[in-house]
């Protein structure tokens, strides 16, 4: 059996991969599908550890998770189309007016 | 055999996520998010999760990665018009997530000492037992993501709609 250890490492790598996309890309798209890889890097660890405790409560959480980020991109991408609509772009730099 | 599968899973699903960050155009990035989530399958068949690995593709190859392209399809982004961020602030984004790395995998040392291993039965990922748990421990929140799907649907078509004139 593989040690917990291992997953534990790859899941912080792809966990990092994804806010490494977050901070690096300006493509609004392209943060949602790191936002997605980072969700990811989370049920993984959570269905290792289901594994190994033998408690099948992580895979439901998964399940949630998976039912939450169904939801999440479904909004975002609609709101995407909407901001595509109103400024002829997916840049994110663009939004940087709510900050006011 | 099962470590090398490990290995071989774990090195594809990071090549692809790498990939996803550094490609130039928005569909190849979608291509590579899908190859990065069947590795992760994979990773689930490996931990005795079948259902969860067949609900995995089914969600997120089949459902959210036909909405990513859809909307990459709807938008025309396939050209590489992408501004992009100067170099210094590439620089500091490189530097925060290898940061961030430090500290996952030096808090994340030495936890397989803490986590007493259960005997592994393979029987916990079987839908017969998520489904005992989600029908009795869990309905509530089942009920509850019910809603928020609904409330999902709604707002997305919502927003989605054109405004009216």
């Amino acid at each position: 059996m593989i040690p917990i250890e291992y997953y534990l490492y790859l899941s912080a790598t792809l966990f990092t991969i994804g806010v490494l996309g977050v901070l690096y890309r300006r493509n609004a798209i392209i943060v949602f599908m790191c936002i997605e890889l980072m969700l990811n890097a989370v049920n993984l660890i959570m269905v290792a550890f289901s594994n190994y405790l033998n408690d099948g409560a992580g895979q439901v959480f998964v399940f949630f998770i998976m039912a939450v980020a169904a939801a999440e991109v479904a909004v975002g991408l609609a709101i995407l189309i909407m901001m595509y609509r109103n400024t002829r772009t997916t840049d994110i730099n663009i939004l940087n007016r709510l900050k006011w | 055999m099962t470590l090398n599968l490990f290995y071989f899973l774990s090195f594809v699903a990071v090549f692809a996520a790498v990939l996803v960050v550094f490609s130039k155009s928005p569909v190849s990035s979608v291509l590579y998010l899908i190859i990065a989530f069947f590795a992760i399958a994979g990773h689930y068949v490996l931990m005795n999760a079948e259902f969860l690995a067949a609900v995995h593709v089914i969600v997120y190859a089949g459902a959210i990665m036909v909405l990513f392209l859809y909307v990459i399809m709807l938008l025309n982004l396939n050209k590489e018009s992408e501004p992009h961020k100067s170099n210094l602030l590439k620089f500091a984004a490189a530097i925060c997530a290898g940061l961030l790395m430090i500290v996952l995998v030096g808090s994340l040392k030495g936890a397989d000492t803490m986590i007493q291993q259960q005997v592994a039965n393979g029987q916990t990922g079987l839908v017969k037992n998520l489904g005992k748990i989600l029908f009795t421990e869990f309905l509530l929140p089942f009920e509850l993501a019910s809603i928020l799907l609904l409330a999902a649907m709604v707002g997305a078509v919502m927003l989605g709609k054109s405004e009216p004139k």
